[in-house]
């Protein structure tokens, strides 16, 4: 597990890359490594899962790839543009038209209702919303009856969904999904993962997925495995089996190691 | 249970902070306001203590000095008076051992540039009475000598610095006659409080003084200090007898008149305080408002940690004392401290106004134990009391909602019940407010005022059923300005409309009362201006500051070069048909020149036939018209006089115009208040100085013009309403805090929402905004609401007085209204400068957090 070129192979245009992220918390005794020389690539039109047992960095290199959060060093890049050394107010921006969010919970604003919620990154940006598009994607989350909701009128799931939306409506260069599933019962977050693989699929998006469970990984196209903040192994085509396989070997390991 | 609280006040001292700063405002405003006038009361009783020190019985003639008696100048002289006889006589009673002859009117002295130094009401004029050694102990020569004969007079030693005048100056100093220049003999200093407050002292030999203000050989009183052994009251008992016969003489002793002082200061003193107390209260009242939401705010947020208490096996009632007793401490800490700040505030404003006005007397700082318990125990009422409402609702959390993960505050209670009463209680104060406004009368005054209550009072209850209507308004602009962050904060403004509600209504408080004053001022000074502008066609009005004028100053003025016309105003009380009227006498010749009324009915030239005018509400009174006769007493006979016309009754000519020759015939009682003037081109420096002149530059005399009369009344006004403005600033300041309050705990609740806006791209800049935008809107919410009613409870006010002041009408004064909204605007904005900035500051990691 030396050799990160593995892991950065190009199978299209990169949505996101990292190269040599380093990511270090604390000074001296309290030093702790979050991210050491991590290097991935996210290729546009792929779905991706990050996994990895807690405290492996899988949060903490979303957020640094998304912008969220500054690196100690390394290179981190966004389609052509470099998020090292960019101020706030730039990240902001990048934020704001280039990338869509999807957390674990409270992803809705209470005043506004589903479409307002929908639209608030363009609505930010001060952009037009492109009427065909938002159609196509409030269809394919099943909220067209639902659209003049308010946030507490709506169930976790639908609550959820809003956020997909909401994340799919401006068109984004690559969608980060922080353990959109966590806080869902089975059925909701099934039906979650598959509008993401659909917005993959169908829509061409771009989607990078935090999770812990390997039900949940496996939706994806490709899983990346992280532990001690370092990219250990990745699966193609996973399935929930090899990717539950995947981690026994992580626990094996750590108890043995 | 009840460390628990004490622990929660402690970890959430930051919250609490605001909160504590209201009440410390407000008791400190209670306690400042005490001490303030308990040490200006004992320093007041402490200086005026030293007037009386020499002084065993002082005998007082009332009628001394006075040109006229009650009935004309003829009963003048007939009274007995107090002459040298009497105070030798008095001087050589077995009990006495020196008795003073004391002369006392008033004598003004001019600056360089001819205007009166001080103020007439304290420029005294006296007596110096040298001894044996040519010196007189009251009054001790700081330079020169004393004052002989008429020319010569000694000032004190303020008054002379004041003018810059120095021994040997000819100085001008005037007395109710003509003014007159004297030479400047002596310098001297006085205890005398009058004086050493501010007032002017002017000191003649005895003859001179009695000449310029009695008559000769006449005193005003007479004060006689006792042998010692001689008890006051004997004394007294003595004196009185040796007293010439009359009625019009007052005997007192030394200690009745400290008693009296002491009355009097103290009664000045209450009524400064209970002024400034009710100021205090209103501060107070607007912290309640505040304090309510935080504690309501408080238990929202620790609704899962309230619920683990009560799952864990907490009863109902503890849980309601633990917010009690979390409120309990933050009152006696926040009381405490304010008390001490009220302490410091007030020895602060000791000092200033000793530094400002030296006359004002000074003493040791007092702290009476009413201020302290009333302080404390003012604080900690209205901080507890304020926290039952939100510690009954903690009591009600069901234990359930400790196990619930919602992030969301529980969904909140209807507030149906709430406005149906609230618009009960509206309704029925506006109504008694009407029906109170309706009677134009003074009668009406109680309905309205117990209906402004009422109304106020519903107004606050249904203040959170306004806010979304009201703040929807508004909506649209802000969105069109302000894009998205303009949008959120409008919805965050009526998110929680009870929170909005509380915070808002600290704001109308304050702002009902400054526009109320404001319209009121407004109205009232536009009743003047329209009185003087509309009747006054005189270039200038001549007065004296001392009251009426002579007769002889009068005529001089009338043939000073440059006027055209001239007439004296007499005013006087008679009886018509039988009913006393105020009557305006004026000389028939200039009266259309001069003044000029609006005629109803008849024609002004009346006058001259011998014929009266009479105002609107006098003909109506008592039903009269052009041509109808009236009984009028003459001294010898009654009589008739006709009516020659109606006019429109204003403040400045009441009831009845007659002319001069006319009102001299039946009554000898009337009052010269005033010349009025009229000069050939119109009013001009040149003709101001000329009318100077043929008064023989007299200080006291004023010449004015209309817009000088304007402006000396709009003077009143305006001090009057900025101090109350000043006043009124408390609790606007509370209102602030109020404002500052609710948002930095609404951005300490909504913390992961901000987060979440920041990682989906509003920067930090639009999050400022949306900060600054609600509190904006909340501001300018209560204010608008606080105008309105503000301007409706001045509007009732004057249908009420004009029963008493038929001109009055509400006169809305649109650009300070308006500027109050922009003020209340603006507090918003500065209001929401610190969470706005926290808000910003926020972590966008550490915000999305779940936990």
């Amino acid at each position: 597990m030396t050799t990160t070129s593995a892991y950065a192979v190009q199978t299209g245009q990169a949505a996101a890359r990292a190269t040599g992220l380093n990511k270090v918390y604390g000074e001296g005794e309290t030093r702790v490594v979050a991210l050491d020389n991590v290097s991935v690539v996210f290729p546009q039109g792929e779905f991706t899962a990050i996994m990895g047992p807690s405290g492996s960095g899988k949060s903490t290199l979303m957020h640094c790839m998304a912008g969220l959060d500054t690196v100690s060093s390394g290179s981190s890049m966004i389609g052509q543009t470099e998020l090292v050394g960019l101020k706030d107010k730039q990240l902001t921006k990048l934020r704001r038209d280039h990338i869509g969010f999807i957390f674990q919970a409270f992803n809705l604003l209470p005043t506004l209702t589903a479409l307002e919620n929908i639209t608030l990154p363009m609505d930010i940006a001060g952009r037009k919303v492109d009427k065909a598009w938002l159609d196509r994607v409030v269809d394919t989350v099943g909220l067209s009856g639902r659209l003049s909701h308010r946030p507490s009128q709506l169930s976790g799931g639908q609550q959820q969904r809003v956020a997909c939306a909401r994340a799919l409506a401006g068109k984004p260069d690559i969608i980060f999904a922080d353990e959109p599933t966590g806080n869902l019962d089975s059925r909701s977050g099934a039906e979650i993962l598959s509008f993401l693989r659909n917005s993959v699929r169908e829509l061409g998006q771009t989607v990078v997925m935090v999770t812990h469970d390997p039900v949940a990984a496996s939706y994806a196209d490709r899983v990346v495995f992280l532990a001690d903040g370092r990219i250990v192994d990745e699966l193609i085509a996973p399935t929930a089996d090899s990717v539950l396989d995947r981690m026994r070997r992580f626990d094996a390991k750590g108890r043995t190691s | 249970m009840y460390r628990t609280a004490l622990r929660n006040v402690l970890a959430h001292k930051g919250r609490l902070l605001m909160t504590a700063l209201a009440i410390l405002l407000g008791t400190a405003f209670v306690s400042a306001t005490l001490v303030f006038s308990d040490t200006l009361g004992e320093a007041m009783k402490n200086s005026y203590a030293k007037s009386y020190t020499d002084v065993s019985v002082l005998v007082t003639d009332n009628s001394a000095g006075m040109r006229f008696g009650p009935r004309g100048r003829d009963d003048a002289g007939k009274s007995e008076k107090l002459t040298d006889a009497t105070v030798r006589e008095i001087a050589a009673l077995p009990g006495a051992d020196r008795a003073r002859g004391v002369v006392s009117g008033f004598i003004g002295v001019a600056d360089k540039k001819g205007n009166l130094i001080g103020e007439v009401w304290s420029a005294l004029g006296s007596n110096y009475v040298p001894d044996a050694t040519g010196k007189d102990s009251r009054y001790p020569l700081v330079d020169g000598h004393a004052p002989a004969g008429p020319k010569e007079v000694a000032i004190d030693r303020a008054t002379a610095d004041k003018g810059g005048y120095h021994v040997g100056d000819t100085i001008r100093i005037a007395s109710n006659g003509p003014a007159m220049d004297a030479k400047l003999t002596g310098i001297v200093t006085t205890d005398d409080p009058q004086i050493t407050s501010g007032g002017t002292l002017t000191l003649m030999d005895t003859a001179s003084a009695q000449k310029l203000l009695l008559t000769p050989g006449q005193y005003s009183s007479i004060s006689v200090l006792a042998k010692s052994g001689t008890s006051e009251p004997a004394l007294l008992a003595d004196v009185t007898k040796a007293l010439p016969k009359g009625d019009n003489f007052h005997t007192e002793t030394g200690q009745q008149l400290t008693d009296e002082q002491t009355k009097a200061i103290a009664a000045g003193t209450d009524g400064m305080k209970t002024m400034l107390l009710v100021f205090a209260i209103i501060s107070l009242f607007v912290s309640i408002f505040i304090i309510a939401n935080t504690f309501t705010m408080l238990v929202a947020q620790r609704t899962k940690e309230l619920a683990l208490l009560r799952a864990v096996g907490a009863s109902r009632s503890q849980v309601t004392k633990s917010v009690l007793v979390e409120a309990l401490a933050l009152g006696i800490g926040a009381s405490v401290t304010g008390l001490l700040a009220g302490v410091g505030i007030g020895a602060g404003m000791q000092s200033l106004i000793h530094a400002t006005s030296a006359g004002m007397p000074t003493g040791p700082l007092v702290i009476a134990p009413t201020t302290v318990v009333v302080t404390l125990v003012v604080g900690v009422l209205v901080t507890v009391l304020s926290a039952v409402i939100p510690a009954v609702r903690a009591s009600r959390i069901a234990p359930v909602a400790a196990m619930s993960s919602g992030d969301q505050p529980a969904t909140q209670k209807s507030l149906v019940v709430r406005n149906v009463i609230g618009s009960v209680i509206t309704v029925g104060g506006l109504g008694l407010v009407v029906m109170g406004a309706a009677t134009k009368s003074s009668s009406g005054r109680v309905p309205v005022g117990f209906g402004v209550a009422l109304a106020m009072i519903g107004i606050f209850v249904v203040l959170p059923l306004l806010s979304r209507p009201v703040i929807a308004l508004v909506g649209p602009l802000m969105a069109k300005l302000a894009g998205t962050p303009g949008k959120l904060a409008r919805r965050n403004a009526v998110r929680n409309p009870r929170r909005t509600a509380a915070t808002a209504a600290a704001l109308t408080i304050g702002l009902t009362l400054v526009t109320g004053l404001t319209v009121l001022g407004a109205s009232i000074t536009d009743m003047v201006d329209k009185a003087v502008t509309s009747s006054m066609k005189a270039d200038y009005d001549i007065t004296t500051a001392t009251g009426g004028l002579t007769p002889e100053l009068a005529t001089a003025i009338g043939k000073a070069p440059g006027v055209a016309v001239a007439s004296p105003v007499n005013k006087a009380y008679s009886e018509f048909n039988g009913h006393s009227h105020s009557v305006f006498g004026i000389d028939a010749a200039g009266f259309e020149q001069l003044v000029q009324p609006k005629m109803l009915s008849g024609s002004a030239s009346a006058l001259k036939q011998g014929q009266i005018l009479v105002d609107d509400s006098m003909a109506k009174k008592e039903n009269l018209a052009v041509g109808s006769t009236v009984k009028v007493s003459f001294p010898e006979h009654e009589g008739t006089i006709t009516v020659g016309g109606v006019y429109e009754g204003n403040a400045m000519i009441s009831e009845v115009v007659m002319a001069n020759t006319d009102l001299a015939k039946h009554d000898s009682a009337t009052y010269l208040s005033d010349v009025l003037v009229k000069g050939t081109d119109g009013a001009s420096p040149a003709l101001k100085q000329s009318i100077k002149d043929a008064t023989g530059n007299n200080p006291v005399v004023q010449v004015k013009t209309k817009q000088d009369m304007r402006d000396e009344f709009n003077k009143i006004i305006t001090f009057a309403l900025n101090m109350m403005y000043g006043l009124l600033g408390m609790a606007v300041v509370i209102a602030v805090i109020g404002v500052i309050n609710t948002l930095a705990m609404s951005v300490f609740e909504r913390k992961r929402e901000i987060g979440m806006l920041r990682a989906i791209g509003l920067d930090r800049r639009g999050i400022k905004r949306m900060v600054r935008l609600e509190s904006v809107v909340i501001s300018l919410f209560g204010a608008v609401i606080g105008v309105a009613l503000g301007t409706f409870a001045a509007w009732a006010v004057n249908r009420t007085l004009t029963s008493s002041l038929p001109t009055l009408s509400t006169v809305i004064p649109y650009g300070q209204l308006l500027l109050f909204l922009a003020l209340a605007g603006l507090v918003g904005l500065f209001a929401a400068l610190w969470p706005a900035r926290q808000a910003s500051k926020l972590d966008i990691l550490t915000s999305i957090k779940t936990d």
